[in-house]
């Protein structure tokens, strides 16, 4: 059964999304999206500043065995991205909710997150892809 | 062929879940794709000993007077070469010289085995009844077939089974042992052995051989292993609209003795002289993973990429890619949109565990 921790928020395409304190949103994948993946290979990451809305591509996750977007959970502009994925990209594996974060987002209105999905609903999502 | 009934399970179908299998359908089996780390898996290999359920294959017996004359017929490799107890790999060929199947054939005492993919099973079997002979006779035998390979294959199988001989067997030559047939044959570039068997040993084998650590391999990382390999893939680097000029295994062609008039030798002959692409190797210079089906810009035209992945051995992409036959040198592959740097080379990428173009 894979972790899906209580104080995050989740999008059905298994990113999650945590509001900081100082009012940025990170987002990563989830670990059971790391599960299915397999060993994590390469990771595109979006532009600093780039302006994206939610439900857009906001970079590539590739397994050794397949391509995956990712998809930003609520609109915003990137303000940082997570750079030690470029040399150690399975650092998604081994840590999806700390280090091996993508991205964070200057949201447009932090009210999004509430659109998203909590750990119990995303749990199910989990579920129902499994059977 | 949509037929919709359930996947079938191998004989080790409990053995892969006991293992941790993550199983995926492949080609109507169900079948682990990895066990946890496919890198992991792929590595063992490289380095010590992996084995792979390969039951799914299609074994395919033929015998009688007329097998010999039967195979010559349909294959382009020509098995009249082949000693008893020596393997062959080759192409089954239409008409227009696009490819069936590849396949290995072993000539044994009582006639021939030929092992076939499973994705190719009912075309393959059809195609055999179609130029079926008076005394040629074919029989679909389906045995466990588990694939030990790896630097330490021989030495861990010997270690759980006495086979006497086993140790000086020749590469793509095969053995009997007792209701085992060996060969010293396997898909991944490294030394190794594949033992076709009855299921009840077969189960019991695949126990012992996990006992002495001989790594479960899945799907996933059979194929990275094949890739690094420079083999192909059925259904992916060759097919029925490609013929074996074209995707780099003309060497599996017996153009002698002329007189053999095996099927689409015609159309391999004209094409001898037209024939424009070639299957070869790619290694990606930027970051990034070559994919089936990305286009490839070369200094000779464009081309694409059949099969793409990470290669675990290397720890860059490497691909292999239908390219006009002039292309050389660096050339571009279309990631997403973005234009990446790879450069032209010939396949192995890897073999016995040494990268070939480091």
């Amino acid at each position: 059964m894979s972790q899906i921790p209580s104080d995050l928020k989740y999008a059905a395409t298994h990113e999650w999304a945590r509001l900081e304190e100082d009012g940025t949103v990170t987002v990563g994948i989830s670990d059971h999206a790391q599960d299915a993946l397999g060993d994590v290979v390469y990771v595109e990451l979006p532009e600093l500043e780039q302006v994206i809305a939610a439900g857009d591509e906001a970079g590539v996750v590739e397994s050794v065995k397949a391509a995956s977007d990712v998809y930003a959970p609520i609109s915003g502009t990137v303000c940082a991205v997570n750079e030690i994925l470029e040399d150690a990209p399975e650092t998604v594996n081994s840590d999806a909710y700390a280090d091996g974060w993508f991205f964070k987002m200057r949201p447009v209105d932090v009210r999004e997150l509430q659109e998203l999905l909590d750990a119990e609903a995303y749990a199910e999502v989990c579920e129902a892809e499994e059977h | 062929m949509t037929e919709q009934h359930a996947p079938a399970k191998t004989p080790l179908y409990q053995e892969h879940i006991a293992c941790g299998g993550k199983m995926v359908d492949f080609a109507g089996w169900m079948m682990p794709v990895n066990y946890g780390s496919q890198i992991a898996e792929h590595t063992a290999v490289r380095s010590d000993a992996g084995m792979f359920d390969v039951s799914h294959m299609t074994i395919i017996d033929v015998h009688g007077d007329q097998a010999e004359a039967f195979l010559q017929r349909l294959i382009a490799n020509d098995v009249a070469r082949l000693n008893i107890n020596q393997a062959l790999y080759g192409a089954l060929l239409n008409e227009r010289a696009g490819v069936l199947d590849d396949l290995i054939v072993y000539r044994l005492a009582w006639g021939f085995r030929c092992v076939v993919n499973a994705s190719t099973r009912d075309k393959v079997l059809a195609w055999m009844q179609q130029h079926t002979r008076a005394d040629a006779h074919f029989e679909h035998k389906p045995q466990i077939m588990i694939a030990v390979q790896g630097p330490n294959a021989v030495q861990r199988l010997l270690q759980v089974e006495a086979v006497s001989g086993l140790a000086e067997l020749t590469p793509f030559y095969a053995m009997q042992h007792g209701d085992w047939l060996i060969g010293r044959t396997g898909y991944t570039g490294e030394d190794g052995v594949e033992i076709m068997l009855p299921e009840a040993q077969g189960v019991e084998l695949w126990r012992k051989l996990r006992e002495v650590g001989v790594a479960p391999a899945g799907l996933g990382a059979r194929d990275t292993l094949r890739l690094e390999g420079g083999l192909n893939l059925y259904g992916q680097d060759l097919d029925e609209a490609t013929s074996p000029l074209a995707s780099n295994i003309g060497w599996t062609i017996a153009w002698e003795p002329q007189e053999r008039d095996f099927i689409g030798r015609q159309a391999l002959t004209e094409l001898r002289e037209t024939n424009t692409q070639k299957l070869t190797g790619l290694i990606m210079r930027d970051k990034g993973i070559l994919r089936h089906g990305q286009a490839v810009h070369t200094n000779a035209g464009a081309g694409v990429i059949t099969s793409g992945t990470y290669s675990p051995t290397l720890a860059y992409s490497i691909a292999l890619a239908r390219v006009p036959k002039q292309a050389t040198g660096e050339c571009e592959v279309d990631i997403r949109g973005t234009r990446k740097k790879a450069v032209l080379c010939k396949p192995p990428f890897v073999r016995n565990g040494t990268a070939m173009h480091p």
